[in-house]
Parts: C-alpha cells; sequence; structure tokens
C-alpha cells in the first residue's frame, strides 16, 4: 500500500521511515523503554523537573507503563522563558554543539540546545518528513524558511540533504530570486511558510510568470497554521501537491509530525516524540478523537529533554489506521493555536475563524489584518482586506457588496461589529517567516 | 464604438490618486479621459488611454488591482434634450446603463457620451438601430491627440 516512490522503485520507501511502519505494539515498546529513560534523564539532571516532579511525590522508576506520562508535570513556554537561557539543559555546555533560539514575542526568546545525537535524530526526522511527503534522491529542494536562530532553515537543510535530495540554502526573502533560483535550477520542491509562498505565487503572477509552467511538483509548508481552502489555493496557483509540515522549536523544530501522500493529518513521529491531548482548561487526558491541545513528550532528546510541552495547539488525534500504512498516530491539521486567540468584549476570537469568513466569500485567501483598538473604553475590531482582482470591479456597487459581504461574515462568526475596509493591494505588510495577523493597539 | 477603459482600485486617501497617474505619466502613456467615483473610503479610478494593454501592464506590475471593461462611445447632440433621446432609446430597449460620463470633446454642436452597459454588445445593437450614431475608438483618439 505504500504510495511513496524511493529511488524509483514504486512502493519503496527510504530506510530512514522503517519506523514510521513499526507493528503497533512495537512501537509502545519503544516508546515506553525511551519515555523512562527521558524522565528520568531529566529527572537527574534538570532542577525544575525534579522539584516538580518531588512536589507530587514522582520517581522516574513510577513510570511502569505509557498511561503513566499523564502523572507527569506540564512544560509550558513560560518554563522555558523562567529558566532563559540555560535552565532546562540536561547536558553539560561540552557536549551541546548547537543552540537555536526563538524569537519570543514580549521580552526573552527561549533558547534550545542539541548534541550531536540529537541533530541525528533531527536530520532522522526531517529525512522522515520529506520522504512521507514524497520526495527522494534527485529532487531539488529550494529551502525557504529562514537560516538562523530560527529552527526552520537548518533543520529542513539538513534533513534534505539526508535524505539525498539537492539542497539550495536560499533562506526566506528577495521574492524575485527565489522565483529566478525556483526557475534556472529546475527546483521540483520547495520549503516555505505558508503565507510567504502565497506571496510568491501572486509576485510570479505579478511577473507574468505562470508556476504551473515550472518543474517545481512540491511544497513543504509549516510554521504556522494555514486553511484547507489555502492548501488548495497554493495547489492550484502554482501546480503542486501541499503539504503540511508540524514542529516547534521547544521540541526539536520542524520534524515532529508530517502529512503522508493522504494529506489527511499528520502523523507524528511517534518513536521519538510522544503525543497527548489534553482537555485546555481542566489537563486532563482525553481519549483519541477528541479535540484538546496538543502535548509532546520528546523521548530520545538529549541536550533538551522536554516533558509534557503544552503546545497551545488545538487538534485532535485521528484513531483510523492510514492507508499509507504507516502505524504512527496522526492528529488533524493544526487550524489554531489557543495563543494566537485574542478577546474582544469578552468573546474569544481566532484568526482562523476570521480567515474561514473572508475565504467563504471570496473563494480564495487574501491578504488580511485584525486590528484591535480601545475607544473610549470599547474594544473595536477592525479587518483590513487587500482587493484581489477576482473581487474588484468599475462598479462602486459591487465593490460595496463585497465589502458588505465580509464585514457580515465575519460579523456572522465572531458575533460583534467589525469595521472592515478595503485596502489597496501590497499595503499589508508581507512577512518571510510567521505572518503577523493581528495588530493589537488596546493600551490595556 | 467599444473602447477598452481602465478601472484601478484606490484607497480614498490623499495622494493616493497620483500615483498610478504619475506611474503612467512616466511611461509616456497619455490619458484621455479619466473619472473617479468614489466613497468615503475608497475609489475606483476610470481611465481611458489608446495604449492600454501596456498601460495595464504597467499598473499590474506596479502592483496595482486593475479591471479592464468594455465602455461605449455616444455621439450626443450638445444642445437641450439631446441626452434625453439616448436615454429614451437605452430606456425603451430595457438597456441597464451601471454608469456614464462625458468625454471632453466637443466638435461644433456635439458631444461624446461614455456608457457603460451591462451588455456592451446588445447596446451597440439597439442605439445603432435606433440611428444614434456610435463614434468609433480610433476617431476619437485623434481629436483629442
Amino acid at each position: 500500500m505504500l504510495k511513496e516512490r524511493w529511488n524509483d522503485v514504486e512502493g519503496g520507501f527510504h530506510p530512514a521511515s522503517a519506523p514510521d511502519f513499526l507493528p503497533e505494539d512495537k512501537l509502545r515498546e519503544v516508546q515506553l523503554r525511551r519515555l523512562r529513560a527521558v524522565v528520568k534523564r531529566a529527572y537527574d539532571n534538570v532542577e525544575l523537573i525534579r522539584t516538580r516532579m518531588q512536589e507530587k511525590d514522582m520517581a522516574p522508576e513510577d513510570i511502569k507503563q505509557l498511561s503513566d506520562v499523564a502523572h507527569l508535570p506540564f512544560t509550558t513556554k513560560l518554563d522555558l522563558r523562567d529558566t532563559y537561557p540555560f535552565g532546562l539543559f540536561a547536558s553539560p555546555m561540552s557536549d551541546i554543539v548547537r543552540l537555536h533560539a526563538s524569537s519570543g514575542t514580549t521580552g526573552k526568546p527561549i533558547v534550545v540546545a542539541y548534541t550531536r545525537e540529537d541533530l541525528e535524530v533531527w536530520a532522522e526526522v526531517m529525512t522522515r518528513t520529506f520522504a512521507s511527503c514524497g520526495l527522494h534522491r534527485g529532487d531539488v529542494v529550494q529551502n525557504a524558511f529562514g537560516y538562523g536562530l530560527f529552527t526552520g532553515g537548518l533543520g529542513a537543510h539538513y534533513g534534505a540533504e539526508s535524505l539525498g535530495a539537492t539542497v539550495i540554502p536560499v533562506s526566506g526573502g528577495n521574492t524575485e530570486r527565489q522565483l529566478m533560483v525556483m526557475k534556472d535550477f529546475s527546483v521540483t520542491a520547495m520549503c516555505a511558510t505558508p503565507s510567504y509562498f502565497t506571496h510568491i505565487i501572486e509576485r510570479a503572477h505579478d511577473m507574468g510568470m505562470d508556476m504551473r509552467d515550472l518543474p517545481l511538483h512540491t511544497g513543504i509548508f509549516g510554521a504556522e497554521p494555514w486553511s484547507d481552502a489555502m492548501r488548495t489555493h497554493i495547489e492550484e496557483g502554482a501546480g503542486i501537491k501541499a503539504y503540511d509540515i508540524y514542529g516547534l522549536s521547544e521540541i526539536i523544530g520542524p520534524g515532529v509530525a508530517s502529512e503522508c501522500s493522504e494529506q489527511n493529518g499528520l502523523h507524528v513521529f511517534e518513536d521519538h516524540f510522544y503525543p497527548e491531548i489534553i482537555d485546555p482548561e481542566t489537563g486532563e487526558p482525553l481519549p483519541d478523537g477528541e479535540e484538546g491541545e496538543l502535548v509532546l513528550t520528546t523521548l530520545s532528546k538529549q541536550a533538551m529533554p522536554i516533558i509534557r510541552y503544552r503546545t497551545r495547539d488545538i487538534t485532535r488525534i485521528i484513531p483510523e489506521t492510514c492507508p499509507c500504512g504507516r502505524t504512527t498516530r496522526r492528529f488533524r491539521r493544526v487550524g489554531r493555536r489557543s495563543d494566537d486567540m485574542f478577546i474582544i468584549r469578552g468573546v474569544n476570537v481566532f484568526p482562523s475563524q476570521v480567515e474561514a469568513a473572508l475565504l467563504q466569500v471570496e473563494g480564495t485567501l487574501p491578504h488580511y489584518q485584525i486590528i484591535l483598538t480601545r475607544e473610549n473604553g470599547l474594544d473595536q475590531m477592525a479587518v483590513e482586506v487587500e482587493v484581489t482582482p477576482e473581487v474588484f470591479s468599475d462598479k462602486v456597487r459591487a465593490l460595496e457588496d463585497v465589502r458588505a459581504a465580509l464585514a457580515k461574515a465575519i460579523e456572522h462568526i465572531v458575533g460583534i461589529r467589525v469595521g472592515l475596509r478595503l485596502v489597496e493591494p501590497r499595503t499589508i505588510a508581507r512577512s518571510e517567516g510567521k505572518a503577523k495577523r493581528v495588530i493589537d493597539n488596546r493600551s490595556l | 464604438m467599444k473602447l477598452q477603459q481602465l478601472s484601478v482600485f484606490l484607497e480614498n486617501r490623499p495622494g493616493h490618486l497620483a500615483e498610478p497617474l504619475e506611474l503612467l505619466s512616466r511611461q509616456g502613456i497619455n490619458l484621455l479621459n479619466l473619472s473617479l467615483a468614489d466613497t468615503a473610503e475608497f475609489g475606483i479610478l476610470r481611465i481611458i488611454v489608446r495604449d492600454w494593454q501596456k498601460a495595464e501592464q504597467v499598473l499590474k506590475e506596479a502592483g496595482w488591482v486593475v479591471r479592464l471593461t468594455e465602455v461605449v462611445a455616444v455621439d450626443v447632440e450638445d444642445r437641450p434634450g439631446g441626452l434625453a433621446e439616448v436615454l429614451q432609446v437605452a430606456g425603451r430597449a430595457d438597456l441597464k446603463i451601471e454608469y456614464m460620463y462625458a468625454f471632453p470633446l466637443r466638435r461644433n454642436d456635439r458631444a461624446a457620451l461614455i456608457f457603460r452597459f451591462e451588455q456592451p454588445d446588445r447596446a451597440i445593437a439597439q442605439l445603432k438601430g435606433a440611428g444614434i450614431h456610435l463614434i468609433e475608438a480610433e476617431e476619437l483618439f485623434a481629436a483629442v491627440e
């Protein structure tokens, strides 16, 4: 049933992908052995984790079966900030060969560390990521994830190299150069954030270039939530298959989970990362199939073992086995993050809800931005939407209708009045990394 | 008689009209006519130029949202009731007029009006049938250039 082609063998798969197909009992056995080891490592070497476990009267030996993971304390982003820079490291600096940092939106960034062995695991899970998206030796991969402190660039880089693909480390930005490289180097696959890739399609279109004529056949997208409609837009606009991958610096970077040929849920590389879904309010574990917050435990990390990390990503595990043949569990694409959420007049709003409304009216996703202000003590929400050639009309009434339909669709979902402004194309700042959807100008 | 009109989306803010016009002027594109429809928040700039293909390309490359629309140039007698005659024909034939504006062209006692009909081809047939003179694009361009 394997749909991947490996070295032109139909049904073959990359040797690194073998753990994706382990029999379930074998996989659980590996997970339990690694869980016990990682908990012990964290307990012995990381003060915060030891203290928290002691508060719960727990010792590493109390992990007897996989479900015991639910007794372990959570780790949050705040813990990473509070222990900045090196407080969660379980290895001496002499064993640490790489540091990355994620830009904190407020104050200090968080720092993550890798031993040589961690880097090998990272390259392995990214190799498995690319293999599960159908890439193999001979593919030319243009990596537009940012190189530097961000984990995306180097993470994808080493994975694609170890797969045997040709890697072009172009990093983010300079869209015209991206297009030139894509065309001149006969690029077959591209890594980027979905919002940046949408921008590339737009730019190509303006330059009179049809991306569908290029050899590019696969896009590997991650680092931010994106919708199915955005996928259709990308697949049709560029003539490619667009795959969703998932990861976060706190856990390893990209390479935690990836879609397969089915494009229906992301397989977790479960032999390295143990997934749970919890109720975000109570912290109680939820059974497979129920929606909640994704919590991840690293099973093999040396430098920085992370126990039960609260990702803030809302999803659910798909209990059915995948037709691709992988035995690793899948979770549904992350459509919203609980920390992207903002509260206006007591209503919880996710940018993805606004996105859904825009899509419903326009058919494709326009560039937009949500602006929150406070006037005379009352919160106001405005949405700026760039006019696209598809909705533009020479008739004032037709444009007014579009504006009104957009406002109404958003109001219907959000439940409060929103100001909707149509703005000229390219007036909303483009991001080369994660798109910034909400500008909160409320002085609280 | 059929003209290609370019419409450009603008935000209704100071300075926003100048940008596309300056862009065209830098490319040596001469505006034969310009009209602006606006609301409090946005405007639609409608222009007629001879080389509309080039103008469209220049605007699009600079990132403007541009729409191409077929409009009809109608020859109207420059006297009271001149326009009313055209409108009567349009009314009787049930031709839907989206909007219209004057074209800066006066030849003795005649004026030119630009009509945006919902169905330009049907409008042309009906107006011609009623004996109303429609102006050819070339005639219009030659008269103002």
